[in-house]
């Protein structure tokens, strides 16, 4: 069975476009959530998490030129062009693989164009572009990849239900080279949803703290190239193990027990070949409503993760929803990479009933292996093995 | 008050979806959560959006909500407390 | 590995296909709401939460209903049983409702219980808490009902032991146009377990192809 290598990626946030960019912030615990005070997410001010526009449009102008296909910009949305440059420049070091007859491009996303909906925006694009297959099409398209793309649409763990069923296609032998790409954006149809839940905090949030009060949303894109040979990333990192489930419980509240999403990691952990004791951090879901942390710590505790050093990044720059999955796998397999433990942002003291060990300052130690987990609305939960296998 | 408390009745049959619900089978004082209509958290937050569209009452913490919508008797009692003239 | 399909429904405005047997709504009904709750009726179930479900989730969670009505619950590990669905539309018929509420700021009440429909996933959720099914899990989309998209997904899960059943199909649903083909996959062993009808259909694109023009 081919393994499965992390062979490039992209992260943009609002802490800013690229992965190493976003890396120097959570070294430095800088936050990208503030408040948006203008009332165009909710009719009130929201604390939020968002893409430089400004930065977007010429970040998406500079990816056009120099991959060499200049379109109208107004042709394309605000998600697409997240898409566009994410997967551009993850992909920049490897031009050929885009039209090549054994790569698969796998989407991830949960609402879309949803901004399409708005009353000011309805007319600007043709109206089947509000499908996902037609989001799809047109990043297909733009870049000319060759079999029409898999698109994931799976609320919060859409992420890693696209990373892992792109490592299992290319397990499976029918793909040699997979591009993974996760993006949403916050709009207005996004935000009140959340905020008819009561689930936002008004200050970034604080995942597994004893004050936290509610998630923080953020938009973003993510892109993960994955390979059956790791090409020019070092460290051989490889996909190692994977699993998703569901709680069977609630639409939207998570589990009380945790028992589902502990055998999601079980599952994963066993398909790598790895005792709980073996793995060298966490980075959990953390969206920091009080449910779900609560139930991750369950899940950690009979999962038998207590001891292992848990983290969240959505302190940093919030809940990206389907790009989350993604995004947060990225920075994981780069703090794998460069054996250091990235401090969980917005923690100081533990507010779960599991005394889980939440990363509480940076650290370096030798790192062989990462878990990598989500669940989302619908009872959802997945996992993912990540494993260093170079220095 | 029971004008108000048959006419919250309807509104909230109406508001949770309680399609094989009829207002006789809501005793007023029975507790809404728990056994009672086994209404869930979803359900929770809705009753919060049925008295500010209805009653223009805004519960500004969600747990006073308990309190609040124990029963059909305390929502009534809340509105007629709270309700502008 | 052989694969077959022991229980298949499909729900069209037509009516709900099971397993060759075709059966026409007692009345007729132009819009969706209606007739999926005159389908829920004439099915005699019990289960008040149908009534909060969007109409996404109702096309799926009955067709759900009536496909495992015919399923032996010892068929296999619920917790070893996956659900991958697909469709077109996602949650759009409900997204235009959530965004309803929200089109006008003097009249502005976002409602939790419509936005937890604004993802397909959901419905897969419902099928789920219904039938107790906490195994691999997955939503995807496409413009069209692809057999081979279910089918390479599907087969993968068995092929790596993920799954020793596996709910597949389409559901999809926008205002009132709808149509939904809901497939329970095993291997052929266990099929025998299943119920007593001695053949079934081997899972296959053709059959899947077949199954959903037919209903």
């Amino acid at each position: 069975m081919p393994e499965v290598f992390i062979a490039g990626d992209h992260v943009i946030t609002s802490l800013g476009f690229g992965t190493s960019s976003n890396l120097e912030c959570l070294y430095n615990e800088v936050t990208g959530i503030r408040m948006v005070p203008d009332g165009t997410l909710l009719p009130s001010p929201v604390s939020a998490s968002l893409v430089d526009p400004t930065v977007l449009e010429e970040e998406f102008l500079d990816a056009m030129r120099s991959f060499g296909k200049d379109v109208d910009p107004g042709s394309f949305t605000h998600l697409e062009k997240l898409f566009i440059v994410s997967i551009f420049r993850a992909t920049c070091d490897y031009p050929a693989l885009i039209s090549d007859q054994e790569t698969l491009l796998v989407l991830s996303t949960t609402k879309g164009n949803i901004d399409l909906l708005e009353p000011g925006k309805r007319d600007r694009f043709p109206s089947d572009r509000i499908f996902l297959w037609q989001l799809a099409k047109v990043i297909q398209d733009y870049f000319g990849f060759i079999h029409p793309p898999l698109i994931i649409s799976n609320a919060c763990i859409s992420g890693l239900v696209a990373i892992l069923t792109a490592a299992r296609y290319m397990q499976a032998g029918w793909f040699r080279h997979a591009v993974v790409s996760g993006g949403d954006i916050l709009s207005e149809f996004v935000v009140s949803g959340f905020h008819s839940f009561q689930s936002l905090s008004q200050k970034p949030c604080r995942p597994f703290d004893t004050g936290r009060d509610g998630l923080s949303l953020g938009e973003g894109a993510a892109t993960m190239v994955l390979s059956t040979s790791p090409l020019s990333f070092p460290g051989e990192i490889s996909i190692t193990g994977s699993a998703t489930t569901n709680d069977a419980n609630h639409i939207s509240g998570p589990s009380r027990t945790g028992y589902e999403l502990s055998l999601a990691m079980s599952r994963a952990l066993s398909e790598a070949g790895l005792s709980p004791g073996e793995i060298g951090f966490i980075n959990a879901h953390g969206t920091a409503t009080p449910f779900n942390d609560e139930m991750e710590s369950k899940a950690l505790a009979l999962a038998q993760l207590l001891g292992v050093p848990v983290n969240s990044f959505k302190g940093y720059f919030g809940h990206t929803l389907g790009a989350a999955g993604v995004v947060e796998s990225v920075l994981s397999v780069h703090s794998l990479l460069r054996d250091r433990l990235i401090r969980s942002g917005g923690f100081a003291a533990l507010g779960v009933p599991e005394p889980i060990s939440v990363i509480d300052r940076a650290e370096s130690r030798a790192l062989r292996n990462c878990l990598k987990t989500a669940s989302g609305f619908g009872g959802c939960n997945a996992a993912i093995v990540f494993q260093k296998h170079g220095l | 008050m029971e004008e108000l408390i048959e006419k919250l009745k309807k509104e909230v049959i109406q508001q949770l979806n309680l399609e094989d619900i009829k207002p006789e089978d809501i005793a007023a004082d029975s507790p809404l959560f728990g056994e009672g209509l086994g209404l869930d958290s979803i359900d929770a937050l809705e009753l919060i959006v049925l008295l500010e569209k209805n009653y223009g009452l805004k519960i500004e913490d969600p747990k006073d909500g308990k309190k609040i919508f124990h029963s059909i008797q305390s929502m009534a009692e809340y509105i007629t407390a709270n309700q502008k003239a | 590995m052989k694969l077959v399909i022991v229980s298949y429904a499909g729900i069209t405005p037509y009516g709900i296909r099971i397993n060759e047997q075709s059966r026409l709504p007692e009345e007729k009904f132009s819009t969706f709401a209606p007739f999926i709750k005159s389908l829920y009726k004439e099915e005699g179930i019990n289960y008040p939460k149908f009534y909060k479900m969007d109409s996404l989730s109702k096309l799926g969670f009955l067709s759900a209903e009536v496909m495992m009505k015919v399923v032996n619950p010892a068929l296999a590990d619920p917790e070893k049983t996956g659900v991958v669905l697909s469709n077109a539309a996602s949650s759009l018929d409900t997204d235009h409702a959530h965004q309803e509420t929200i089109r006008n700021r003097s009249e502005y009440f976002p409602s939790p219980s419509v936005f937890v429909y604004t993802l397909p996933n959901i419905m897969i959720g419902e099928i789920c808490i219904r039938h107790h099914l906490k195994g691999e899990n997955a939503f995807l989309i496409s413009r069209n009902f692809d057999s081979h998209l279910l089918y390479r997904y599907v087969t993968g899960l068995f092929q790596s032991r993920r799954v020793e059943a596996c709910i597949t199909g389409w559901v999809d649903l926008l205002k009132d146009q709808f149509r939904s083909l809901l497939m329970m996959v095993v291997p052929a062993e266990k099929a025998v377990i299943a119920e007593g009808r001695g053949s079934w259909f081997p899972f296959s694109t053709k059959t899947m192809d077949t199954l959903f023009n037919q209903t």
